[in-house]
Order: C-alpha cells, then structure tokens, then sequence
C-alpha cells in the first residue's frame, strides 16, 4: 500500500486551468493554440527565404 | 498464335506491351497512371514562385511529424513499456513520440487553416480537400488511443472517462477503450495502417493536381499552365 500511494503521489498535477463562466480550458492547452495562431500569422507575413529570386 | 507471340517484338523494336494496341489490364493501367502521374509530376523538380511561401510550409512539416511518429513509435515497440518507463533513454524516446505527435497536430491544424482559408478544393481537388479530413479524423483516433497504452495511472483514467462516451455512441460493446489488448492492436497496427494509407494518398493527389493557387492568382500566368483552375470568375 506504501508503495503504491508513493508511486501515486509522482502522478503529474492536473495542471492550471483558467475559467471564464461555463468556458473552461487548461493553460497548456491555451498555449498551444495560441502559438498556433501565432505560427500561422506569422506564415502569412514572414518572406520567405529566397522566395523574391525565384520565378 | 501463342500468348507469347502476341507480346512479341514489334518491327520499332517496342513490345506490344508498349503499344496503345495493349489492351490487357496492366497496359492499361500503366497507360492511365503515366497519364494521370507521369514522373515529372510525381517527382517535380521546381514549384511555382507562389509555393515559396511559409503557408506552404506546413503540410510537409506535418508529414515530417508523421515520420518521427512512426519511427519513435517502432523503437518503442521493439523495447516495449517498461524499458521507456525505467530506462532514461526509453523517456527520451517515449517523449520524442510525444513531441512528435504534438508537431503533427500543430503542423496540421495551421495546414488546414491556411488549405481553408485559400479554398484548397478549387480545381477538382475536392478529393484531395476529402482525404485531408479522413487523415485528421483517423490521427484523431490514433491519437486517443495512444493515452489509452501509456500503461500509467493516466491511461487508466483517460479510459474510464472515455467508455463513457463511446458506450453513449453505442460502439462501447466492440471498441472497448477499457480493453487495453485491443486499443494496443489499434494504436500500433491498424490505425498507423490506415494513416499512412490516406495520408499517402492526399499526397499522390496533391501531386496529381499540383500544389493550388492563392486565391488571386491570375488565371493566365504561365506558371499555372497544366494546373487544373476553377476559380478565376471573380479575378
């Protein structure tokens, strides 16, 4: 029993979750998605190396 | 006159074989793939100047995901759980198929994205915008699966949470999420098959079709000569 509360006890924390009413999400989670925005904002923006010297 | 014969030596010294006379189902096959994928298509050695562009970028990003996916996932396979739970090298290989799934997943929702907002089934590729979406529901379920055979506290968990809604969808009887020798054969053979089958397949359609062009591209530049383009109405 010992040994199994002591390998339950290094189970990772549920994490930061951050709540606005009903809407709910994990921090984690909302990084990613925000990156993702970021990623394709940038895609659209960012030249692209070498690309004026093609044809 | 035998069968031989007739696929004998032509007087250009061609076999029938090469010949539009072939009329066996393997002449015409070929004839139908060379027309539909000839090599240049398949293997081009140059784009249009529009696909240097870093929106371009991320379906190839996705499928280099794909390939350390299934490459961590092989080692992991040949060592099994307990060596990428104990053995540190194990971790890292364990967390490289991680990572590798998370890439896939951001990679391809920026792909989709940018696919959506430039209208990527223009010019009769619908079906390459279709197989697109199986490949994203299907990584789905290989995904999910994968929580399923982390062999943790987690997966157990993540399964018991998960019956629930499939046995809601009525699947509950035959997918069972709480089976881990079933979600194992699903997670490490079936649904790695089934990926790889549709997402090889929107790649030979994205190479049959070609690479589509933004919205504005203008229907007479010569770079768009050979593409099929529907979209030119409004510009």
């Amino acid at each position: 029993m010992t040994d199994f509360l002591s390998v339950a006890s290094t189970v990772d924390p549920a994490g930061i979750f951050l709540s606005w009413g009903i809407f709910s999400i994990q921090l984690g989670n909302l990084l990613v998605i925000v990156a993702m925005f970021a990623v394709f904002i940038a895609a659209l923006f960012v030249p692209f190396p070498g690309g004026r010297r093609r044809k | 006159m035998t069968d031989i014969d007739k696929t004998d030596v032509a007087t250009d010294g061609e076999t029938v074989a090469d010949t539009e006379d072939d009329r066996t189902w393997t002449g015409r096959t070929r004839r139908w793939v060379l027309k539909k994928l000839p090599p240049e298509k398949l293997l081009p050695s140059s784009q249009p100047s529009y696909v240097a562009s870093w929106i371009y970028v991320f379906g190839m990003g996705t499928l280099a995901s794909l390939v350390f996916i299934i490459a961590s996932g092989v080692i992991l396979s040949l060592n099994g759980p307990m060596w990428y739970h104990l053995d540190p090298l194990g971790h890292f290989v364990n967390s490289v198929h991680l990572w590798s799934v998370e890439f896939f997943f951001f990679f391809m929702v920026i792909h989709l994205w940018g696919k959506f907002w430039m209208a990527a089934w223009r010019g009769h590729r619908a079906l390459t915008w279709i197989t697109g979406v199986i490949s994203f529901a299907v990584s789905i379920v290989a995904a999910f699966t994968g929580y399923l055979v982390q062999t943790n506290f987690d997966s157990e968990w993540i399964a018991f949470q998960a019956k629930d809604a499939i046995n809601a969808t009525g699947l509950g009887a035959w997918f069972d999420v709480t089976n881990f020798g079933q979600m194992f054969m699903w997670h490490i053979l079936l649904l790695p098959i089934a990926v790889v089958i549709i997402v090889a397949m929107h790649v030979v359609l994205v190479r049959v079709h070609g690479v589509v062009p933004p919205l504005d591209a203008d229907d007479s530049d010569s770079q768009l000569s050979g593409q099929e383009i529907t979209h030119v109405e409004s510009h």
